[in-house]
Order: structure tokens, then C-alpha cells, then sequence
């Protein structure tokens, strides 16, 4: 086979992955980017290039700023329990356990589940008076309180769906990385007399540090776009406690008809997340230890 | 610590047990120690009443084929696994319930089990780390250790950047710096290449010899055992064939299965029954190779023993030779039994050439022919002309 076969052969290979890439990935990127900068098309009045009009809107949007900060509370308290729940069950059950089988497969099935059915188990967990919540308060004596429907409360219901949900799926990342480790190193530690937390600390945390990194990344990638939850559970309020940046761009975008200030809303959540994920990758590199 | 909760999960260690009385003159002391697995197919035996004690300051071999309980011996004296039934002390004292860290031994690992993202040195010290020895006395024998193996140069290279050999030198350095009296190595050199696991044998037995230290050393490679040992412990399916220094199991093999394993190629292993003036090689009519009463009994007789061109050898016929250079192996038949003599050098001899094999009286060996054990008998019968 000649030089140039080769080198053909190689973009046919490639050229159905890359053509649904661009076709469903960058091209609408690249659309979206364009859009933020015209006016919504309206039936009368095709869009017109307003340039920084729509950021500018978009900086005086208070609920934007709202959906942006209870976005970071959310990630804030989403992504460290979640990421350390998922440790801790997969040292659990990477362990010598009856019945570890069992566990791991208990600790999956909210991956497994649907979203949307599970937000609706949820629901019915967080309803005032008769929900699961309410009646195990009532046996105590607690005053009655309406989760969801409380500007202080229903953003963490939501949190505690999401460590609920989170946590499993990560744990089997650890529990992959776990299994990898040879169980020479904790001997070889055993006989220098290390305990079992001198070794965590020391071994077997620099050595999850790579699937850290890869948790980490789509942690705050999850967290970002959660959308599902909000749907069924909240729909972004009460007073928009729960708004949160993806479910304000759908808002925008269709139920008011804004695709313009939509698209805006869409870049600013891009640049976001991109610039997280560059940054995790750019610090974590260097203490991150691949073999 | 949480032996209550897993008891299955991590062994259930107590105190040090009182001393035992005599123990101080053996460095490690084995007594009628078991252990078994419970698997899918039941309970399995790893081994079996084993009892054996070693000397301070000796290198000692456990030999044996895959399966035959040699590393679940090696991991039952760090206390990595915990015996079943049985005592185990280590420098006079029972240790048989004691966790790895409070037996004063060390170990390398077959796969050498190095910290990958810490540097050669941080591996080296890990241990007086964790029992938090002083910076300035953790330094001194850091220097000590990495001139004495040649790693000074390579203290700051991850595991990753280093050779097999070199890595196997670190396994030694961590094992060596916690300067115990009992090491205990589990086929450290099975991952090198030829070449390297030769100097490494030598290089490993000097240590041993300058540092004084007791080592335990598991294999399967009779070589390693042979050039090593100061004594070889020869086990098969959990139990012990033979222990001796490797002269013992050379030259007066208990039994057929030891006789078998040790030596290159192993020795050849010929049925006897009656015949005319003796016991002969079945299927053949003679001449006699031992007196009749062993008739039934196993002949062993070394290929390195077998001499070709005797007038009153075994006539036997070429089926393959193999030549090695400084040597060749003759594999003969003699009835129909198969026989493989090594001579120096070339020969002329050819597939289907007739031959006469003969060997030394004191060459023989006997082992009974039901229960495979040596039976000492001086065979004399024509010393005259079978001694050279």
C-alpha cells in the first residue's frame, strides 16, 4: 500500500464520525455563536445584526445572575459530596464483602434509572403533608414544611437528588480504578506497618488521581446542565430558587420564543464550562500521576 | 481493629505469644502449620502439617512446582495469610497471630510491588516513613542502601523510568533499609531476562552474606535453588519432598518426585523386573543392574552418569539427539523405556543407532516401586567392570 492510500484510507475512516460531529456538534456551535449576535427573527421582521446587543442584555438579566449563582451553590454542593460518596463505596465495596456484588449493583441503579421517573419518586418524597419526608417528621413531632415549595429549601432537595444520583455513577469509575491496583502495594505497606488510612492517604489516593480528574470534569459538566430534575420537581421556582442555567436557556428559548437571547444564554454557558474543563486539566495535570 | 466485624476480611491478630523455649537458636521455626482455601470447587489444601526450621543468617530455598503451596508457606511467615492450625515463630518469639508489621521481617514482591508515583528514593523510605524515623538516621540509610545497589543516581526516577532490573533493585532497597533479620522474597527474579537473573542470583546471595540476614527465598526454578541455597525445601501439593542443602537433594534424592525435579534434564527413571542374574531394565534380558530383590523397584540413574560404548552396558537404540555445544543429550530407548544420556561434546551417533549405556554402580539410584520412596542399597555386583 502506497503512502497516499494510507493517508486515504485514514480520512475515510475518520469522515462518518466527523461528518455527524460537524453536522450535529460544530455547526450548530458555530450557529449559535452567529445567532447571539442578530435579533430574534420575528414573522414580520427577519433578524438584524445587533453586535453586543444581546450580552449587554444579558448583564442586566437579574434572573440570569440568580440561574448563575444558584448554578455554582449547586456545583459547589453537589460536586465534593458526591465525588467523596463515591470514594467511600467503592473502598467499601472493593473490599472482601458478602454479598459485594449485590452492592455494587445497588449503588449503580440511579445511573440506571430514568431521570424523570426517578424526580417523580423524589416528588413525591419532598410533598408537603402526605410526602415520605412529612410523615416521618410528623412522627416527631416537627412542624409541617413545604420542601419544594420553599425558597430555602427546594435548591437542596434538588442537591440531595443529585449526590443521590451522581454518587453510584462515579463510584463505579473508582471501583474500575480500584481493581486495577495491584494488591502487592497494600501488602508491601501491611508489612512496613502503614494503617489502612496512612495507605489511602499516601497510595491510593495519588493513584485515583486520574479518575479524580475524569470525575471531576464531568461532575461540573453535570452540574451545569441539569435539566431534567428542575422540569419535574420545581420548574425553576419558588421565586426562582431553583432556576438554574439550563433550564433557563429552554425557557428562553421555548417558551418564550427567544432564540436570539437564548443563544446568548448558550454561548456564556459554553465559555463556561469550557473554560472549567481547560482548567481542571491545565492544574490537575501536573499533580495528577498517570502511569 | 475491625476483626470482630470481617473476621473473613482481615485476619484476627492478638498479642505476641510467650517465647518459645529453644527457639532462639533457628531464625524461623514452622510447626505442623496447615492451611486451606474454601473455593467454588470446596475446600482446597495449600499445605499440609508442614514443620521445618531454618538457621540465622542462612539463605533457604522453598522449591517446588506452581500450586505447591511454596508462596502460601512464604506469605504464612510475613502474616499475610494467617494459618490455620500450627505455630509459627520468628526469632524465638510465636508470631503466629501477629500482623506482618510486628514480625520484624521484610519482603519483595514477584511483581516488586513499587509505588508507582512516588519517586525511588520515597519507595526506599516508605516504611521508616511510616514508623516515623528521623530525617537525618532515614537519610544516612537511604545513602547506605542505594550505594550498596547501585541506585544512587536514580533516587529521583519514578518506578516507570526505570528497567526490570532496576526496579527489582528497588524492591530490594525498600526490603533492605528496614534492616530485618528475616527477608522474605517471592520469586523476585522471575521477571528478569537470563542474563540479568544471573547476576542478580550472585549479587543477591552477596547481600545476604554481607547483611547477615535470614532469608526465605520461593521459587520454582531448581537453577536459583541449586546456586543459591544453603538449604532447599522441596514441597509438592502442600507438603514437604525433601529439605537438605542442594549436595542432599542431588545426590540422595528421599524419593522419585525430588529426583525428578532437580537436575537438568531430570534423571531417568527405569522400571526393573527379575531377570537371568538380577534385576534388569524391564524389557530387556539384561545384563543384571542391581540384585534381584529389586526386582519391581525404580532405577534412577543420571543422564550426566550414562556412559556410552561399555561392553556390558544396557543395549539400548538413538531416537533424537540434541546438541547443546559443550554437550549433547542422547535421547535412547532401552526396551521400552525411554532413556536420555548427556556426553560431551559432539557425536557421531545418528536416530536409530545401537547403543550400549552403562554407568557407575554408585550412580544408581532405587526407590520402591509402590511407594516411591529411595531405598538405600549398595549395588556391587561387577564393580570390576563397571567402575571406570
Amino acid at each position: 500500500m502506497t503512502r497516499t492510500a494510507n493517508w486515504l484510507y485514514g480520512w475515510l475512516l475518520l469522515l462518518p464520525a466527523a461528518a455527524m460531529l460537524a453536522l450535529f456538534t460544530h455547526y450548530p456551535a458555530v450557529t449559535t455563536l452567529w445567532h447571539s449576535f442578530e435579533s430574534t427573527p420575528k414573522a414580520a421582521r427577519p433578524s438584524v445584526f445587533v453586535g453586543a446587543e444581546n450580552y449587554r442584555e444579558l448583564a442586566d438579566d437579574p434572573i440570569f445572575w440568580k440561574a448563575l449563582a444558584n448554578n455554582l451553590w449547586y456545583a459547589a454542593g453537589t460536586i465534593p459530596l458526591s465525588i467523596a460518596l463515591a470514594l467511600l463505596m467503592a473502598v467499601w465495596v472493593n473490599g472482601k464483602l458478602r454479598g459485594r456484588g449485590f452492592l455494587r449493583l445497588a449503588y449503580f441503579t440511579p445511573t440506571v434509572l430514568p431521570m424523570i421517573a426517578v424526580a417523580n419518586i423524589w416528588l413525591f418524597f419532598y410533598t408537603p403533608e402526605y410526602g415520605l419526608l412529612e410523615q416521618f417528621r410528623g412522627a416527631f413531632g416537627s412542624s409541617a414544611h413545604n420542601w419544594l415549595g420553599s425558597r430555602n429549601s427546594a435548591l437542596g432537595c434538588l442537591m440531595v437528588v443529585a449526590v443521590w444520583k451522581e454518587a453510584g455513577f462515579f463510584m463505579i469509575f473508582y471501583l474500575a480504578a480500584l481493581q486495577q491496583m495491584s494488591p502487592n502495594l497494600a501488602e508491601a505497606a501491611a508489612i512496613e506497618g502503614a494503617s489502612r488510612w496512612y495507605f489511602f492517604r499516601r497510595v491510593t489516593l495519588p493513584l485515583l488521581m486520574p479518575t479524580t480528574l475524569f470525575v471531576l470534569v464531568n461532575a461540573v459538566i453535570n452540574a451545569f446542565r441539569l435539566v431534567d430534575h428542575v422540569v419535574v420537581m420545581t420548574r425553576g421556582g419558588p421565586d426562582n430558587a431553583t432556576e438554574l442555567l439550563l433550564y433557563y436557556i429552554y425557557e428562553i428559548g421555548f417558551r418564550f420564543q427567544d432564540s436570539a437571547y437564548a443563544a446568548t444564554l448558550t454561548i456564556v454557558l459554553l465559555a463556561l464550562l469550557g473554560s472549567v474543563a481547560l482548567a481542571q486539566f491545565w492544574f490537575l495535570e501536573r499533580k495528577v500521576h498517570y502511569q | 481493629m475491625m476483626a470482630g466485624r470481617k473476621p473473613y476480611a482481615t485476619p484476627a491478630f492478638s498479642a505476641p505469644g510467650p517465647p518459645v523455649p529453644g527457639g532462639a537458636l533457628s531464625a524461623i521455626v514452622v510447626e505442623n502449620v496447615s492451611k486451606h482455601w474454601t473455593t467454588a470447587a470446596g475446600m482446597v489444601r495449600a499445605v499440609e502439617g508442614l514443620s521445618f526450621s531454618l538457621d540465622p543468617g542462612t539463605l533457604n530455598v522453598l522449591l517446588g512446582p506452581s500450586g505447591c503451596g511454596k508462596s502460601t508457606t512464604l506469605r504464612l511467615i510475613a502474616g499475610l495469610d494467617l494459618a490455620d492450625n500450627g505455630r509459627i515463630s520468628i526469632g524465638g518469639q510465636d508470631v503466629t497471630r501477629l500482623p506482618p508489621s510486628r514480625r520484624s521481617i521484610s519482603m519483595v514482591f514477584q511483581s516488586y510491588a513499587l509505588f508507582p508515583h512516588l519517586s525511588v528514593a520515597e519507595n526506599i523510605v516508605f516504611g521508616l516513613r511510616v514508623r516515623r524515623v528521623g530525617a537525618v538516621e532515614r537519610d544516612r540509610r537511604l545513602q547506605r542502601v542505594a550505594g550498596l545497589l547501585g541506585l544512587t543516581t536514580l533516587l529521583d526516577r519514578r518506578p516507570s523510568q526505570l528497567s526490570g532490573g532496576q526496579q527489582q533493585r528497588v524492591a530490594l532497597g525498600r526490603a533492605f533499609i528496614a534492616e530485618t533479620p528475616v527477608c522474605l522474597m517471592d520469586e523476585p527474579l522471575s521477571n528478569l531476562d537470563a542474563q540479568l537473573r544471573q547476576e542478580m542470583r550472585q549479587e543477591i546471595r552477596n547481600l545476604q552474606r554481607t547483611l547477615g540476614i535470614t532469608m526465605v527465598y520461593v521459587t520454582h526454578d531448581q537453577v536459583e535453588a541449586m546456586t543459591m541455597a544453603d538449604r532447599v525445601i522441596l514441597l509438592s501439593a502442600g507438603r514437604i519432598e525433601q529439605n537438605g542443602s542442594p549436595v542432599d537433594l542431588y545426590e540422595t534424592p528421599m524419593n522419585a518426585f525430588v529426583a525428578r525435579f532437580i537436575g537438568t534434564p531430570p534423571m531417568n527413571l527405569l522400571q526393573l523386573e527379575r531377570g537371568a542374574a538380577g534385576a534388569v531394565i524391564a524389557g530387556t534380558s539384561g545384563p543384571a543392574v542391581a540384585t534381584a530383590e529389586l526386582a519391581g523397584a525404580t532405577l534412577g540413574v543420571r543422564p550426566e552418569h550414562v556412559v556410552l560404548g561399555r561392553e556390558d552396558g544396557v543395549a539400548g537404540s538413538v531416537d533424537a539427539v540434541e546438541y547443546l555445544g559443550a554437550d549433547s543429550l542422547l535421547a535412547c530407548r532401552v526396551g521400552c523405556q525411554p532413556l536420555t544420556a548427556r556426553v560431551a561434546g559432539r557425536t557421531g551417533l545418528q536416530r536409530g543407532d545401537k547403543v550400549r549405556l552403562g554407568w557407575a554402580a554408585a550412580a544408581s539410584h532405587f526407590f520402591d516401586g509402590a511407594t516411591q520412596m529411595r531405598r538405600e542399597v549398595q549395588w556391587n555386583h561387577q564393580p570390576a567392570t563397571l567402575v571406570a
